[in-house]
């Protein structure tokens, strides 16, 4: 999720009304609205944030249901599918709209894509890869885990270690979710990194582990 | 004013409402065989011929002045003018030459030498003419139109398309393009296994994590989605565009052709001859799914030869094909992060999943029987058509899906840098920026490529795009900011623009094994008569809809803010709307398209009050609970 594109902030109108002109009636709607309230036309995506595009509240802890219908509702009234028969404007308006749509709905469904995303809101960013060297601890880890995957030889020694990843993956979660309800964005950072990392040694246990078992 | 109201009731065009609403099919464009079905009221129907047979061949026979036959009457011309009939066709579909597959070192198809200036994709000789994958493909489609217009008494102009979800870009807009050329609009190209998941869902109002095993004639995916409410979500897909019922049949072939030249002496087969022997094969693999063993003569160069064949012996030489679908579905199931006992079901698709040993190994690795109340040659026509029903009826059913394969450009060294990953829900847009490593450059070239492996080399080029228009400035200065979007029928396009400058930079695709531009124009001319009309019947329904579109916005801004409006400029507006609908009614483009700009600058004054009602009624509610947010945008509106 670190190599999306930047989220722009929300752009105000030049009127400062958070009022813009409907593409087809051409009367007001208010910036970000799905549909002219008058002409029903689809309108552009704008540059909402993505907890408010899916009309969450900005947290850490976002329930998985509700997402989803979210999602889906705004998916049924958005998706390309239901402008097949439309002007090319509409068609196209729609693909961004779903597009947008499906951007957020990938970030916050995943537990890294949203930290990270949060960190992101509040104006820091998680280093790119796995920037280590201010993490120590982390570091010395990293090396003891790479050096006994590399040795594992057996099924089961590689699952140990995706076992102790899984562990660790949950753990972070678990802290990132404390960690953002108290502010702390120096603590999230640090630990958005060693989610990563552990979500890094986990696709790398199962490519070891599918190497072992195709032979 | 009552009047006009009621002719332009929303949702509704003018134009459109002349006589029956068109009805749209839905199309499986199968490897081995087609099927093709219509949906009314929610009711898959698939259309049969006299006999009450479904499936039509996908084989094409050519005569000398290039007339095609297609389907059963094709394939039993294969016996005696075996060169002038191709099969399989849809195998080539956005390949090269280089992707061929050859059995004992001869092709099934006779391949022509490329042009120097054409793309790579590859180019065949049937009876002697040099015809594109795409055009054959078109006259199965033309084939299958014409049975539809025949059931449906009237003309079919729009199609939904299923392809492999494994098919690449080049495959998708190969397919596409064939579509074109049979004169069919594609409403959307839809995912084999999504198709069938949505006539399966619909039928049995099935909830929960399904895969669908779609092992067809040349093709194999595997998809795992959850159904819940109406929507159809695909979680992960994977597969493998060049294996199916066709490899089968090549493991059996080569086995009889080796037991053959043990007895005869090796033999170089002609392109005929290897039609003839992957014939004998598939009979014998049709036969063993019923029969324990079985015997077969294979008829090559005047010589026959015996072959018997055992169930226990076709497994053993198949089995390594089958234990590659069965690999890919473990993978898959990683990839959604899911295991084999949270699947709820498991559909079998296609004809090749009508093999023992497919059924035996889909059960063991999924841990339960696949349900078999479908019938999987017919469940993808039947989902595409409930799919082309609700492109153009409406409908509350929802099909999200995602890129099969990963999109990536290449950078230094010849690695590919993915920047869509698989398994992304599309629509998708992502955005990459660029820069220049020359003073002054003003020109460069990208190369797009679709695959999982590290190295370009190992995935698939899709095509390379030249950048130009760069305005000079010093190395680096350049910001170029490329934008890769997949539509929903996971077709890719490229839009550049330079950010410092905010110019654009001109993207000229060469499709790798896709057809030009120009090339599809010529074909266009040359394959349909009536093409010029076509496009002109095209616009002018086009023309109709944006009119439509227009008339609606603003008998609803009337509606909405009549008064804003003086008796006489109302009288004015509503003057320019029925010169409009008068337009409409008839099919001269040029004057709909004056009508409704006309009726753009009529309306533009009242467009004009109705903006100033809106910031003013705006600014009011704003001024009471004012935030203070204004400074922090102003930098951002800068870069």
């Amino acid at each position: 999720m670190h190599e999306q594109i930047k989220q722009v902030p929300r752009s105000r109108p030049a009127n400062d009304s958070g009022i813009v002109v409907c593409w087809s009636c051409k009367g007001p709607v208010e910036s970000g609205v799905l549909f002219c309230p008058v002409c029903e036309a689809v309108q552009p995506p704008g540059q909402l944030d993505h907890f408010f595009r899916l009309g969450l509240e900005v947290s850490f802890d976002v329930d998985q249901k509700m997402l989803d219908r979210r999602y889906f509702d705004l998916q049924r009234h958005l998706h390309p599918d239901r402008f097949a028969t439309k002007t090319p404007r509409e068609r196209a308006l729609s693909q961004s709209q779903a597009t947008s749509l499906n951007q957020a709905y990938e970030v916050l469904k995943d537990d890294l894509g949203r930290a990270d995303y949060l960190i992101h809101l509040q104006g820091a960013e998680v280093p790119e890869g796995c920037n280590l060297i201010n993490d120590q601890k982390l570091l010395m880890e990293s090396l003891e885990l790479r050096e006994a995957l590399a040795k594992a030889k057996t099924a089961v020694e590689v699952d140990a270690l995706a076992g102790r990843a899984a562990g660790d993956i949950e753990t972070c979660v678990e802290q990132l979710s404390s960690l953002f309800a108290a502010d702390d964005l120096e603590g999230a950072c640090r630990l958005a990194t060693r989610l990563k990392y552990f979500r890094k040694l986990a696709e790398e246990t199962r490519q070891a582990r599918a190497r072992l078992v195709d032979g | 004013m009552a009047a006009l109201l009621q002719i332009h009731e929303p949702g509704k065009t003018p134009g459109a409402d002349e006589g029956k609403p068109a009805l749209a099919i839905g199309i499986d464009l199968g490897t081995t065989n087609s099927v093709v079905a219509v949906s009314r009221d929610g009711q898959p129907e698939i259309l049969r011929d006299g006999d009450g047979k479904a499936l039509i061949p996908s084989v094409v026979a050519y005569a000398a002045d290039r007339s095609a036959v297609v389907g059963a009457a094709a394939k039993h011309l294969l016996l005696d003018r075996p060169e002038s009939v191709i099969g399989s066709v849809k195998r080539l579909m956005g390949r090269g030459v280089k992707d061929m597959k050859s059995l004992a070192g001869a092709l099934p198809f006779d391949i022509e030498p490329a042009d120097e200036d054409a793309t790579g994709m590859v180019r065949l000789n049937v009876a002697g003419h040099r015809l594109t994958p795409v055009e054959i493909s078109a006259e199965i489609l033309k084939a299958l139109k014409q049975r539809a217009e025949s059931h449906l008494g009237g003309k079919v102009e729009r199609a939904v398309v299923t392809v492999p979800a494994y098919f690449d870009d080049a495959a998708r807009a190969a397919t596409k393009d064939a579509a074109r050329l049979a004169g069919l609009e594609v409403l959307r190209l839809v995912n084999e296994p999504t198709a069938a998941a949505l006539a399966y869902g619909l039928d049995k109002q099935a909830e929960g994590l399904y895969a669908v095993y779609d092992l067809g004639g040349g093709t194999f995916d595997i998809s795992l989605l959850r159904l819940e409410k109406g929507v159809f979500q695909v979680l992960a897909t994977g597969g493998d565009a060049a294996l199916g019922g066709d490899d089968f049949d090549h493991a059996v072939a080569e086995h009889f052709l080796h037991r053959r030249g043990q007895r005869t002496g090796g033999v170089k087969l002609t392109s005929s001859e290897a039609k003839m022997a992957l014939m004998a094969a598939r009979l014998a693999k049709e036969c063993l799914t019923n029969q324990d063993e079985g015997d077969w003569v294979l008829d090559v160069n005047g010589e026959q030869t015996h072959h018997s064949l055992g169930r226990d012996e076709l497994e053993a030489l198949i089995a390594p094909l089958v234990e590659r679908t069965v690999n890919l579905c473990r993978h898959v199931l990683e990839d959604a992060g899911l295991t084999a006992d949270k699947i709820q079901g498991v559909v079998l698709v296609g004809g090749s999943t009508r093999v023992p040993l497919v059924r035996r190994r889909v059960g063991e690795i999924f841990g339960q029987v696949p349900l078999d109340d479908i019938n999987p040659d017919e469940v993808v026509a039947a989902g595409a058509a409930l799919q082309a029903e609700a492109l153009t009826t409406g409908s509350d059913t929802l099909l999200l899906d995602v890129t099969p394969l990963s999109l990536g450009i290449e950078t230094m060294g010849g690695l590919s840098e993915k920047i869509i990953h698989r398994n992304t829900p599309i629509p998708v847009a992502k955005a990459q920026e660029f820069t220049t490593y020359q003073e002054g450059q003003t020109a460069m070239s990208i190369h797009v490529v679709q695959g999982e492996r590290e190295m370009v080399d190992q995935c698939r080029s899709l095509a390379r795009f030249e950048l130009a228009g760069i305005p000079p400035m010093t190395a680096g200065a350049a910001r170029i900011r490329v934008t890769f979007c997949v539509d929903a029928d996971g077709l890719l396009a490229v839009g550049a623009t330079e950010a410092t400058t905010g110019v654009e930079a001109r993207v000229e695709v060469k499709p790798s094994y896709g057809l030009g531009e120009e090339e599809m124009a010529k074909m266009l001319r040359d394959s349909m008569v009536h093409a010029s009309q076509d496009m002109a019947t095209r616009l002018l329904a086009e023309a109709r809809v944006e009119a439509g579109r227009s008339l609606n916005a603003i008998a609803a801004a009337l509606a909405a803010d009549r008064d804003l409006l003086e008796r006489g400029e109302r009288a004015a507006i509503e003057k320019a709307m029925a010169r409009v609908d008068a337009a409409v009614k008839n099919d001269d483009r040029g004057a709909i398209d004056k009508a409704v700009e006309d009726l753009e600058a009529a309306t533009f004054a009242f467009a004009e009050r109705r903006m100033d009602r809106g910031i003013r009624t705006a600014l009011r509610g704003v001024s009471v609970e004012r935030l203070d947010d204004g400074g922090e945008d102003a930098e951002e509106g800068a870069a």
